[in-house]
């Protein structure tokens, strides 16, 4: 009994002490794979998480002279700002409209896409057409900016050139600012349905191909292929790639929006401004580094809350596909 | 007679139909653009002031293009300071991430969560623009060196992540085998895993490409007009933005601005800036469709 007792207690001494010995002498044995990831680590840390505490930026009205800290503090004065001015909701409405937009319609278009890819047989077809219609994927926004302001300007545009062959009056775009929404819209599109068919197609040769033969055997008609068996096929994909969109849908394609509309053409602001646009025209043309962090922090909490909300939702749904 | 023994019934052949023409649609749609600005670079700029931009070149002219090589150093100049990052930080980039995905995968590496959560959680949360921007250009000092956008672009956690996935697929039995013959954990990524790695390499290292020639961002947050030869994006980004950027970039003091081919050298900056890369793609996207294939699934 008394030796059973005493066993009991030693080893429960001996137990945390071999634990922590063993985790030791793991780690002295992977200090190679520790050192090869010290390259990362360090650049992690010198461009991700020194920046951090200048978040305190957004809380202040930077000057120069003090810089960071010895700017004075004003509490929330720059949130308040900007929502009373309005531009926190403007904002904050374009950028989700536009990834609603972007991720739903979008996606959806991919998918289409990547079904009628499936469908063609003709092996020649398939690789040109998709080697064209990844093109756009590879070319700078810059460029993209470009070919707008080719076909859209109104001097020498190409839309305008047609309009005005065809004896019809030229079109001022670049103070609409209506249609900019179906301008970006299209933009986006073009550049990425290529990749995004890609990545769907690739799901859809995926699919079990003894599951479709048999339904070929049966009679089944292409469309009760997709209805029945690939689109069936496809939505986990689907509801989980757009989930994770979702979680970032406060972050925007910067470089798209701001080499399309010029970025500080004001008549367009109200459809085309979205919050990297405004943070990045409000530093570097106004100089005004509290408000455009404040924007960027609110970004930043605002999206942090809904990652982690899209995935609570997909760690319930299907827990392999969580991020963490 | 069909050749096939399934009669294909209406709705498919009429599927088939819809199909091929929406793909041709797309697929000109997606070509459109680029003969415009190629077309648009080869034309006559007086004309082009007139009457526009059309789909064919109007009065056939390689004047632009002369234009944007009259004084060649500025152009060239691009092409050097892009060309250089985009080889020196793929293959650093290449390296590093190529190690530390294969690290971090390692199932007896006790670290490997906790690193991987180091790294993720810079895309969950971010200090922003700002704090940025004022870290790296007044505390780092970087500002108007390139090594400000040449460090940012070196890696990205999701670049990490995608190597991760592809490593894992290596069996561990070949980490092992290494192991057994007394390898160290480097020496077995370098001459095991690495070699085995090439249809990850092939894809991390296109975006990483990507990544450098199409940098413009980096560049006018950090660069600005503070050097001399702009990375060639930034520069295109210059003469598209601002005819005054135009003037000074042909810069012959004696040039009078009307002379300058404002409309069809923006055209012709853009084919010259774009070129390479078009011309690299057909050669490299067979690995990169395989490989954001494979890496999509997940991450």
């Amino acid at each position: 009994m008394k030796k059973k007792t005493s066993q009991g207690t030693n080893a429960a001494v001996a137990v945390p002490y071999k634990k922590r010995s063993s985790l030791f002498k793991s780690l002295w044995n992977s200090r190679t794979l520790m050192l090869m990831c010290l390259p990362a680590i360090i650049f992690f840390i010198v461009f991700n998480y020194c920046p951090l505490p200048g978040i305190w930026i957004a809380f202040t009205n930077y000057n120069f002279r003090g810089g960071i800290f010895g700017s004075p503090f004003c509490g929330l004065d720059n949130f308040e700002f900007l929502i009373n001015s309005g531009e926190l909701w403007l904002l904050t409405r374009n950028t989700i409209l536009y990834n609603l937009a972007f991720i739903v319609l979008g996606n959806i278009f991919q998918i289409v896409i990547a079904l009628m890819l499936n469908e063609i047989r003709n092996k020649w077809f398939k690789k040109v057409s998709q080697t064209v219609m990844f093109l756009p994927y590879f070319i700078s926004v810059v460029l993209i900016g470009a070919i707008a302001f080719n076909i859209l300007n109104y001097d020498t545009g190409a839309l305008n050139t047609l309009i005005r062959e065809t004896g019809g009056d030229p079109l001022q775009i670049y103070s609409q600012a209506g249609i900019w929404p179906f301008i970006i819209f299209f933009c986006n599109m073009w550049q990425q349905t290529g990749y995004g068919s890609v990545v769907y197609f690739a799901a859809i040769c995926g699919i079990d191909s003894s599951m479709v033969e048999a339904a070929e055997v049966d009679g089944a008609t292409s469309w009760q292929r997709i209805r029945h068996i690939i689109l069936p096929s496809l939505k986990g994909t689907f509801i989980i790639l757009l989930l994770f969109a979702l979680g970032g849908i406060m972050r925007g394609n910067f470089g798209l929006f701001w080499n399309l509309t010029g970025g500080v053409n004001s008549q367009l602001f109200e459809t085309t401004d979205i919050i990297e646009t405004f943070v990045y025209r409000t530093m570097t043309t106004q100089n005004n580094f509290s408000t455009s962090s404040a924007v960027g922090l609110y970004q930043s909490l605002f999206g942090f809350v809904l990652v982690m909300i899209s995935n609570w939702v997909v760690k319930r749904i299907d827990p392999d596909y969580a991020l963490f | 007679m069909n050749k096939n023994k399934i009669k294909l019934d209406p709705s498919t052949k009429l599927l088939k139909i819809i199909s091929y023409a929406v793909v041709t649609l797309w697929s000109v749609i997606c070509i459109f653009p680029f003969v415009l600005v190629i077309s648009a670079s080869f034309s006559t700029e007086s004309i082009i002031s007139r009457e526009g931009f059309g789909l064919l070149p109007k009065g056939f002219t390689l004047s632009a293009y002369e234009w944007v090589f009259r004084y060649p150093k500025m152009i060239l100049g691009s092409y050097g300071v892009t060309i250089a990052m985009t080889v020196l930080g793929t293959a650093l980039g290449l390296f590093i991430i190529a190690m530390t995905g294969y690290a971090l995968q390692r199932k007896d590496f006790p670290l490997r969560n906790v690193i991987s959560f180091f790294i993720y959680f810079t895309t969950l949360f971010s200090a922003g623009m700002v704090p940025t921007y004022l870290w790296v250009s007044g505390t780092l000092g970087l500002k108007g060196s390139y090594l400000a956008v040449f460090l940012q672009l070196l890696m990205s956690p999701w670049l990490i992540v995608l190597m991760k996935n592809f490593a894992k697929s290596v069996p561990y039995e070949i980490t092992e085998s290494g192991k057994i013959d007394g390898a160290g954990d480097f020496r077995i990524f370098l001459s095991l895993i690495f070699p085995m790695l090439k249809p990850a390499l092939a894809t991390v290292g296109l975006f990483l490409a990507l990544g450098y020639w199409n940098e413009w961002y980096q560049s006018s947050l950090y660069l600005g007009s503070s050097v001399t030869y702009k990375p060639l994006q930034y520069y295109l980004y210059g003469i598209i933005n601002q005819a005054n950027a135009l003037k000074s970039s042909v810069a012959g003091a004696n040039v009078t601005i009307t002379d300058l081919p404002t409309n069809t050298l923006k055209m012709a900056t853009a084919v010259v800036a774009t070129g390479p890369i078009i011309f690299l793609y057909p050669f490299v996207q067979k690995y990169f469709i395989s490989g954001i294939t494979v890496g999509a699934v997940k991450g």
